[in-house]
């Protein structure tokens, strides 16, 4: 009896130190760029482009990587939703009598999946440079596109895969062709997308290694698919390289901006899945 | 039986994978009537139920041969339009599945995808099959509400609404009142007997008692093959074969 309750505490301070461990150094994480960043906050760095002298520690902000970010992130999420709805759907719904070709399409993705950003990163500039184009905002969403597209279609797959088989036969069995069936599992799966959305937007909005050659670098926002955008994880990357004081401490702050956009987003769409669940099963 | 049934087998075998599931079935289902499938579990019964509406089509693997006639029409010929055929018939699954939209759209779904647009004409429609269900004046007031918040046994009778819609002719019912509490059971029974004068019925059930209370003929399949068919009270009281005898006393499960 002894040693049974001497096993379960053990194993219960073992669980506890291991989420403490996680939840500890979350708050770590963005307590650091919290305080490293917050000093060097001001309303200037989300409402200017870099001004002359911003990389010596002068005027301005960052809002050219603010807006760059939103553009290549919300222009690849788009574009990725675009092709990854259809192919989710393709795969569930139109091959389930043919498994091993449905289930080679998953393995191919898995390997994209696990591909590293940068491969995509120089792949979009093959393409790039194939099509004569110059490091633009275009580039950028390109490559990104490229990098979520796996991301977006595993989690609409699995998604997709919850879906009770009787709504599919409920359904088919009222006669509906096989898209009007698909239409109403999309509508099932509503909240599902959003999480996709937001996965996919955090990691296209966080990542570096793909719009390094894609996308380019600019002070100024951009007007056009064809020039370039500053993005902020690259903004951070100049600045925290930077030996000048305060452009350091512009690049904590701006790593700050970068979490409090992507905690804006989470709860966000948390909000929208709650609302958009209200007729799930 | 003079004029053609409106389901007719012939000769249908079923694989999946290598599994032989279905094994020569030959029946005609009579007009009409309430007619239940029994035997034991995994015995097949799903299967040929969902081999009248062609649901089967959908299952990884599967090889059918044979023949299902629907109104004269082979559903397995290469030609047959499958929409066609599954508007024909309204099929209540195990456990209910509300569509994820609203009560009123739910029921409006099937004849809205088969061209009918006319608000009136839908207004019309659902009212009369939620009556016909008997849950109009449960759920009137709050028609544009989703159907995921009615309680179990209002959304099987919504489901069954919902079939109803499309203006099938056959009803399949695969286990329909195994997650139900009693009292939607004997809602839910009730419905069937009452629709079987403007539908045929076909049952698949595990409870003996229900195949007794709603049914006019009973198939029994045992390992794949109809072992009997007959009417109710004769398979059930007074069987030819041994193995019905075994299982209608519970020795077979």
């Amino acid at each position: 009896m002894k040693r049974r309750k001497l096993e379960e505490l053990f194993f219960r301070i073992l669980m506890l130190l291991a989420t403490t461990i996680v939840g500890g150094s979350f708050f770590l994480i963005v307590g650091t760029v919290f305080i490293k960043g917050i000093h060097y906050m001001n309303l200037d760095m989300i409402t200017k482009t870099p001004g002359g002298g911003f990389y010596i520690g002068k005027e301005g902000g960052v809002l050219n990587a603010i807006i760059g970010s939103f553009y290549v992130a919300g222009g690849a999420t788009i574009l990725g939703l675009l092709i990854s709805i259809p192919v989710a759907i393709y795969i569930n719904m139109y091959m389930d009598g043919k498994r091993f070709l449905s289930n080679t399409v998953r393995m191919a993705f898995d390997v994209l999946f696990g591909i590293p950003s940068i491969v995509y990163g120089a792949f979009g500039f093959l393409i790039m440079v194939y099509f004569g184009l110059r490091a633009s905002l275009l580039g950028g969403i390109i490559a990104v596109t490229l990098l979520i597209i796996p991301i977006l279609v595993r989690t609409l797959d699995e998604v997709i895969r919850t879906v009770p088989l009787e709504l599919r036969d409920a359904a088919l069995s009222l006669g509906s062709t096989r898209w009007e069936m698909s239409k109403v599992i999309l509508r099932q799966i509503r909240p599902g997308i959003f999480t996709a959305i937001l996965l996919s937007f955090g990691r296209a909005i966080g990542d570096v290694a793909s719009v390094l050659f894609t996308a380019g670098f600019s002070d100024n926002i951009p007007t056009s698919l064809r020039e370039p955008a500053a993005t902020l994880p690259l903004a951070i990357f100049f600045q925290l390289g930077s030996p000048v004081e305060e452009v350091q401490g512009r690049g904590y702050a701006s790593a700050l901006i970068l979490t409090v956009i992507v905690l804006i987003i989470t709860m966000l769409s948390d909000f929208l899945i709650k609302r958009f669940s209200k007729h799930k099963i | 039986m003079t004029k053609t049934p409106h389901i007719s087998v012939q000769h249908l075998n079923v694989h999946i994978g290598n599994q032989h599931i279905l094994k020569d079935i030959s029946i005609n289902i009579p007009d009409k009537k309430v007619t239940s499938i029994i035997g034991p579990s995994g015995c097949g019964k799903t299967t040929l139920l969902k081999s009248f509406n062609r649901l089967l089509d959908n299952t990884a693997d599967v090889k059918i041969d044979g023949k299902v006639l629907v109104d004269g029409e082979d559903i397995y010929a290469p030609d047959a339009e499958v929409t066609h055929i599954r508007k024909k018939m309204g099929l209540l699954s195990q456990r209910p599945f509300p569509l994820p939209m609203s009560i009123y759209d739910n029921v409006a779904y099937g004849p809205r995808i088969h061209g009918i647009r006319k608000k009136s004409e839908l207004d019309e429609l659902v009212e009369q099959q939620l009556k016909a269900t008997g849950l109009w004046n449960e759920v009137k007031d709050r028609l544009s509400s989703s159907a995921t918040r009615l309680s179990i046994g209002q959304q099987q009778r919504l489901c069954l609404a919902r079939g109803l819609a499309v203006g099938p002719e056959i009803i399949l019912g695969d286990e329909s009142t195994s997650a139900l509490d009693p009292v939607s059971t004997a809602i839910i029974e009730d419905l069937f007997i009452s629709l079987k004068e403007k539908y045929s019925i076909v049952l698949v059930t595990h409870i003996l008692r229900q195949a007794r209370r709603v049914s006019d003929h009973i198939i029994f399949v045992y390992m794949g093959k109809i072992i009997e068919f007959g009417p109710t009270e004769e398979v059930l009281l007074n069987p030819r074969e041994e193995l019905t005898r075994e299982y209608a006393k519970g020795f077979i499960s």
